[in-house]
């Protein structure tokens, strides 16, 4: 009877740990994001022009360089920093001045932003400018949208397929 | 800190204690955490290698290849998921407790800070691992860890790129990138088998697997969890979708809601500091250390006992030097010591009814000498008055014995029970320095330098050298093993046994005790 006793004993603890396991491995729920808001993300990484353009090597000095190392032209390496902005119904949301990367400036500026708006429809504009230009943008795009909830709007750059994409 | 200590050490005091009642003591799931780890590893890995079968590591199938499992195979795949599920969670439970204990026990610093020190980076690996799995199912969770943890990843300026970028959109995701997750989900818990062998590395006979009763109870209970509720999925990753409500596991991924939305520099240095102070915390303070064992080759035979019971490594053979016609000699790596003095109640010079030389033993501790633990027996002895008188030899890591105050009851401290060698039983109640003795200790199993009660029961068994005399009436010796709190157990035993004591009279060893049956031949002739 006693060792009955030891072993309903050992049941019941084994039983209290696995239903711990068994309740704590998938609860409480956890809520991500408010109900009704949705997502706008907006991320790229993008090398903005050279800070210096680039100019044509004259023969003497292409005559200097080592054999392997003759080309016609030079660069400098640091790049512009980019200026983004994105806004939501005229409301702007970010307004950034991204640096370039690397230890020389001379690579890819990012971002990497999440914004909560309440679903419904929005008009989304985003903005970026990419070379000396001090007034206006080298790229703008708007996109009308209407966000369900939970939905999440990546707006991402490319310069090589025409700029911003909304997905 | 002290008071951490002592919170967390009668947690686990009154924990083994409830234990106890239900299970043997060598089942005691308290007292087996650390190899309770070691077979949910197993199970993890078994499970693992079969899910793995049928698992496509193609991020566009990844989802479908486990719904399969969970679905159309439940009977065996999906058992098997949610025994991986499930046992690594056990996994984290018993490592979690595994560090509060050894913490709240004091077996972290000094010479323990290797085993200390090899088990944080386990510790941390094993949550990247089940970090890493949940990422596998690329279910709405997967899509949430993957993004929480890579965005977190991302704060750190190492990236050319943010690796977060990856989930911007199905179109960006790539099968590689989760091809590498998959290659990290099975590497980094390669990396923590080898942590973990080094862990074992500076203790003796390590406890690697549990009692056959509790592996099968432990195997059991998991096996039950995942038949009455299987491990599912969430819907399939969209990333066009907010997870939204994730049903988080909550042993390892505690900390995903507080990355997600407290800033990343501070958590990176929330964690970075945890780390740091799990890392460095043997030396927060620094253990004041005993003096470690000595050798005294002039009475040391070479035997080997010291050897054979130190739990730490600490002792090693070497050819002899001093001339004398034995083959070896054991020499102490103080390093490894932690003073525990179970190689000097091995050793058979340790008889303390040596007249005609000085008690002094093959290897003995300087701060606890054989001889001073004599004289302090002699000592107390004059102390104690009346019928049933008991003398207490107890170690000082477990329940406080100098509580224990009456004219009956002689105190003893040793540096653990197993540096008591069975000849000072027989020295005390041969020459009538008490009625009775009591040795008493940490919880079986729960030894604080490991295997001091062992061997005791082992000795006082005669199963182990040095065994106990025969002549030695076992109705005068008790035993008792309990935590820090024991102490009222202790009390009452104590009592309860003087009284017996006193109604058996004076010790009369002239008249020869019953022989003890040997245990070892009894099962040989079985």
């Amino acid at each position: 009877m006693h060792n009955l006793l030891r072993y309903a004993g050992q049941a019941i603890f084994l039983a209290v740990i696995a239903a711990f396991i068994g309740y704590f491995s998938s609860h409480p729920v956890y809520r991500q994001m408010p109900e009704g808001m949705a997502q706008i993300k907006l991320s790229f990484a993008h090398g903005a022009k050279r800070l210096v353009d680039c100019r044509k090597l004259t023969s003497k000095e292409i005559a200097k360089l080592p054999a392997n190392e003759r080309r016609p032209n030079t660069c400098a390496r640091e790049r512009i920093p980019i200026h983004v902005q994105l806004a939501v119904d005229g409301e702007i949301l970010y307004d950034d001045v991204l640096q370039p990367t690397g230890l020389s400036n001379d690579g890819a500026a990012q971002t990497y932003r999440k914004f909560l708006v309440p679903a419904g429809a929005h008009t989304i504009s985003a903005r970026l400018t990419d070379s000396k230009r001090s007034e206006g943008f080298d790229y703008e795009s708007e996109h009308r949208v209407t966000l369900k909830p939970l939905q999440n709007l990546a707006v991402d750059f490319k310069a090589d397929t025409g700029g911003f994409s909304f997905n | 800190m002290k008071y951490i200590k002592s919170a967390i050490r009668w947690f686990f005091d009154t924990a083994e204690a409830l234990l106890g009642l239900a299970f043997p003591a060598n089942w005691n799931p308290m007292l087996n955490l650390g190899a309770l780890g070691f077979f949910f590893y197993w199970i993890i890995t078994a499970s693992g290698i079969y899910v793995y079968v049928f698992f496509d590591t193609g991020v566009h199938h990844a989802y479908s290849s486990i719904e399969y499992m969970t679905n159309e195979q439940w009977y065996l795949a999906g058992i098997m998921r949610s025994l991986h599920r499930y046992a690594s969670d056990g996994l984290i439970i018993v490592v979690m407790l595994h560090i509060a204990r050894e913490f709240a026990l004091d077996r972290y610093r000094g010479v323990r800070w290797f085993s200390w020190a090899t088990g944080v980076p386990v510790m941390m690996l094993i949550f990247v691992a089940g970090i890493s799995g949940y990422w596998l199912v690329w279910d709405k969770l997967a899509q949430y860890v993957a993004i929480v943890s890579t965005e977190w990843l991302d704060v750190l300026p190492i990236f050319g790129e943010p690796i977060a970028r990856n989930f911007m959109s199905t179109a960006a995701l790539e099968s590689r990138f989760f091809t590498l997750m998959i290659f990290m989900h099975i590497a980094v818990p390669l990396i923590a088998l080898a942590l973990m062998w080094m862990h074992l590395q500076r203790v003796t006979k390590p406890r690697i697997n549990p009692p056959r009763g509790l592996a099968i109870g432990a195997f059991l209970s998991m096996l039950g969890l995942s038949l009455v509720y299987p491990a599912t999925s969430h819907a399939p990753a969209d990333l066009s979708q907010v997870p939204g409500d994730v049903a988080l596991d909550w042993f390892y991924l505690p900390l995903f809601p507080l990355l997600e939305n407290l800033p990343g520099p501070v958590t990176w240095a929330a964690c970075a500091t945890l780390v740091l102070i799990m890392a460095v915390m043997p030396w927060l303070p620094p253990l004041k250390k005993a003096a470690p064992a000595v050798v005294d080759l002039a009475n040391c035979n070479g035997c080997a006992r010291c050897f054979n019971d130190c739990p730490y490594n600490a002792i090693s053979l070497v050819a002899r030097s001093d001339g004398l016609a034995f083959e070896r000699e054991p020499v102490v790596d103080p390093q490894y010591c932690v003073s525990c003095g179970i190689c000097a109640g091995s050793c058979p010079t340790s008889m303390p009814f040596r007249r005609v030389s000085a008690l002094s033993p093959g290897i003995d501790m300087p701060d606890r000498t054989m001889a001073d633990i004599r004289q302090n027996v002699l000592d107390v002895s004059e102390t104690l008055e009346g019928s049933g008188r008991i003398m207490v030899f107890g170690c000082t890591s477990a329940m406080q014995i100098d509580k224990l105050k009456s004219s009956k009851f002689g105190i003893i401290k040793l540096n653990c029970i197993g540096q008591l060698p069975p000849a000072f039983v027989d020295y005390v109640l041969s020459r009538n320095l008490a009625d009775g003795v009591v040795l008493t200790g940490c919880r079986e199993n729960s030894c604080h330098a490991r295997y001091g009660v062992r061997w005791t029961q082992d000795r006082l068994a005669r199963v182990r050298d040095p065994q106990l005399r025969n002549r030695v009436p076992r109705e005068r010796v008790k035993t008792l093993w309990a935590g820090c709190s024991g102490g009222k157990k202790l009390a009452a035993t104590i009592e309860e046994f003087s009284a017996e004591l006193a109604q058996m009279g004076p010790v009369d060893m002239k008249r020869r005790a019953k022989p003890v049956p040997d245990p070892m031949l009894e099962s040989a002739d079985a």
